[in-house]
């Protein structure tokens, strides 16, 4: 019986790991380097910090360089991304709750309002930014920033040095650290949350279920007029048509392919901040094209800037460098600009 | 001009007082020809021609066309096939000012003309972190690390040999509908709605790759998914449901690879989850014994209260149902029969029921759920309808296989608020009014 009931065991122990006898063959080891490669994740107990530090000081002057064209000078540019820092007080700092999530004192809610970890800034900033080159900051780098950062939410002062060493220190200073409850039944697991159990009870009700109807909330004219002619996001055919809310486009749309220019400056993003005709963030291409009509080295002039970068030309908000851009497709874009950036 | 003179089709009845008293004794005399013209000056163009012909019939059937009387395209004319330039319409969107970069941004699936619960993969909708990028299968890697007994390396040729299943689910986007939290902002269900698809997705189950790898499943009771992409997008996900053998390490989507767009060569898929945890071009596993906090757990995807607290992991995706025809930004053409139909899905199994009302939810019909009803899948409703031509609003309320009821407007800000971005899963109203035309209300 005893042995009967071993060999049992040892077969339930061997079904644990049936797959690595199954499976032989496919895949293999990673070698060290490999996984430092990759395993750049740093968690909330810091598992997975690198070692490094950097200075407020340090951190202005990469920021400028890098970081403010989508973020602004003082990380409060709601041009591109929504804000990263305001709307957080010395209380809260207190408390480790921001106050206004609660007041809605600050109807734009920043990244340092609501973030709770500042690993969670750490390992963002070293893994996705800068936006059009991510992954190129070494560890001093991201220290530095995040210190800048922390500086300009008044968590640490303009003298601080970040590091590895102290940032659980700087920790227990973030405004939101208190802020976070994972109290709910939208948590598919164990580890957290209340198994499940939703928040919110409706009865499947059938008849007479209400006295009258009551509309909270109706679609204001100009929030249909802003997404385009809907008749032409319908099929032509079936029960139903689109309604007219906008100039019908030709029955027959015409099979013209943006020209290239304006196809790549879409395609590499130009377009986010700079529009044909009106500027957005950066000037319109209208107004690029007439500053520079006639200049025997436009071409060459704007190849350059759109490749490094520019400032102070156009106002306050420099143009960071297009290192994911190529060189004739820079090419192609400018000729197109100077060309008067043809919409079509 | 009106909506129904751009398009063929039905025709629209002439309004009682459409031609005078002496227009009408003219027609009386036979003057077809001047009928004709009455029609075409009060923009009635498309009706012109079926009356002008109303003796004789249809042009539509009595002058053979083109297609019936041509040499047509050989096979493989498109090598792989495009739909009908007639179908034009039916395109993703992005919603105007949403977002400033489209590299980080969304385009809608136009759920407003979509069939059945499979959505066609060039429709998928797309969100994307920092762009997306077409990877070199060959080049592509998946790592597995943290704590297993090796860390390892699989290439495409080695996740492709072992044996894969084929599962059909929803994704949604956990800020699908979020725009509404407060007040009615997009015109159609393909902007209030349209981050959600579903597909048939072939893969390996995660459970085997980490068994294989020796995962501690003891202590690892979480795992970190992350994306080859600029952004390297990672998320944490429970150990449990990668125990269930749901989630898959997938590269084929209803028959083909993966499109780009949707995270060619290899994507995980976390049914029942919101979309974001399904992380595309993924390139590495990490088993760990607690949640990681990244930036889309502790600064987006997380749910503000009215006490000012975030809730944090938030990751169901709640039952949820909508009429996806007819819907905003719609017309119905006439009075009498119409097929209402729609989508219901639920994060937590599969959809039980599905309830229409068309007054505005005082009174409730139970709906025809089609084939097949699948859990954490899209399932398609239908109930019949005659329009009366009376204004009315038509609402769906959708209940799954543990008894929970989609909430109404009032029920979910009663406990979450107005301020919330995610998860909104309420119940959706569309008005009608007499001349035809559907717009986005909410209801209380």
């Amino acid at each position: 019986m005893s042995r009967c009931s071993k060999s049992l065991l040892a077969a339930v122990l061997m079904a644990g790991t049936l797959n690595a006898q199954a499976f032989e063959g496919l895949g293999r080891e990673a070698t060290p380097d490999e996984v430092k490669a990759w395993d750049i994740d740093v968690r909330p107990d810091f598992k997975g910090l690198p070692k490094g530090r950097g200075t407020v000081d340090q951190g202005t002057t990469l920021w400028e360089e890098k970081c403010e064209s989508c973020h602004g000078t003082f990380g409060e540019s709601n041009e591109v991304f929504t804000p990263l820092v305001g709307g957080t007080t010395a209380e809260d700092i207190k408390t480790g709750h921001v106050l206004s999530l609660k007041t809605g004192s600050t109807p734009q809610r920043t990244t340092f309002m609501k973030v709770a970890t500042i690993s969670t800034l750490y390992d963002y900033i070293q893994r996705a930014m800068p936006w059009t080159s991510p992954k190129s900051l070494k560890p001093d780098e991201v220290y530095a920033l995040l210190a800048y950062l922390l500086n300009l939410s008044n968590i640490v002062p303009a003298d601080f040095e970040l590091s590895d060493e102290n940032i659980a220190e700087v920790q227990q200073r973030m405004p939101n650290r208190n802020g976070m409850t994972t109290d709910h039944g939208m948590w598919p697991g164990k580890g957290m949350g209340n198994g499940g159990i939703p928040d919110v009870k409706n009865t499947a009700c059938m008849k007479n279920c209400k006295k009258a109807v009551e509309i909270a909330s109706a679609l204001p004219d100009y929030a249909a007029d802003a997404h385009g002619n809907l008749a032409d996001q319908n099929r032509l055919i079936g029960g139903v048509r689109g309604m007219q809310t906008g100039e019908a486009h030709a029955a027959a749309p015409a099979e013209s392919a943006a020209p290239a220019g304006e196809a790549l400056a879409k395609e590499k993003g130009c377009m986010a901040c700079h529009g044909i005709a009106k500027g957005i963030v950066g000037p319109a291409y209208a107004d690029v094209a007439a500053k520079y009509a006639g200049q025997a080295d436009a071409e060459a002039q704007l190849v350059a800037k759109v490749k490094a970068g520019g400032k102070g030309v156009w106002g306050a908000v420099p143009m960071p460098p297009q290192g994911h851009v190529k060189d004739d497709e820079i090419q192609a874009i400018v000729r197109w600009i100077l060309d008067g950036a043809k919409a079509q | 001009m009106s909506h129904d003179d751009v398009r063929a089709g039905r025709i629209r009845r002439a309004p009682e007082n459409f031609l005078t008293e002496a227009q009408i004794a003219e027609v009386g005399k036979g003057r077809r020809e001047f009928l004709r013209k009455a029609f075409l000056t009060a923009s009635a163009a498309v009706a012109a021609p079926a009356v002008a012909h109303a003796a004789r019939g249809e042009s539509a059937i009595l002058e053979l066309p083109p297609w019936s009387t041509s040499l047509g395209k050989p096979v493989a004319a498109n090598p792989y096939g495009m739909p009908s330039k007639y179908e034009s319409n039916l395109v993703r969107r992005e919603s105007p000012g949403l977002t400033r970069v489209g590299g980080s941004s969304v385009a809608f699936a136009p759920l407003q003309g979509l069939f059945g619960i499979i959505t066609p993969s060039g429709l998928h909708f797309e969100r994307h972190h920092q762009g997306w990028q077409d990877v070199d299968p060959g080049k592509h890697r998946l790592m597995i690390n943290g704590l297993v007994k090796k860390n390892m390396v699989f290439t495409m040729d080695d996740i492709m040999r072992l044996p894969s299943v084929s599962r059909i689910h929803f994704i949604e986007c956990g800020a699908n509908t979020g725009m509404e939290w407060g007040n009615v902002a997009v015109p159609t269900v393909q902007y209030s709605h349209g981050m959600l698809s579903c597909s048939e997705f072939t893969g390996v189950p995660l459970r085997e790759l980490l068994e294989y790898c020796g995962a501690d499943f003891k202590k690892g009771r979480y795992i970190l998914a992350e994306g080859a992409d600029g952004s390297s997008m990672t998320r944490t996900i429970p150990m449990e449901l990668v125990e269930s053998g749901e989630v898959l390490v997938a590269y084929g989507q209803n028959g083909e690879m993966l499109r780009p767009e949707n995270g060619y060569p290899l994507r995980l898929v976390v049914p029942g989850v919101q979309g974001v945890s399904w992380v595309k071009w993924l390139r590495r596993i990490e088993v760990g014994d607690m949640p990681w906090a990244t930036k889309d757990e502790a600064v987006h995807y997380i749910d503000l209260m009215p006490d000012g607290q975030h809730r944090q992991y938030t990751s169901t995706q709640e039952a949820k149902s909508v009429i996806t025809s007819p819907s905003g930004g719609q017309v119905l053409l006439d009075k009498g029969f119409y097929n209402i139909t729609g989508l219901a899905w639920s994060g937590r199994g599969k959809i039980k029921r599905v309830d229409v009302s068309t007054d505005g939810g005082i009174n409730w019909r139970t709906a025809r759920l089609e084939t097949p009803v699948l859990s954490k899948a899209l399932t398609r409703f239908n109930i019949d309808w005659n329009w009366d031509g009376k204004p009315c609003i038509l609402q769906s309320r959708a209940m799954d296989e543990t008894g929970y009821v989609q909430p109404g407007y009032g029920q979910l800000r009663a406990v979450r608020g107005k301020k919330s971005i995610y998860h909104n899963n309420a119940i959706q109203s569309w008005k009608v009014v007499e001349n035809g035309e559907v717009s986005n209300v909410q209801v209380l």
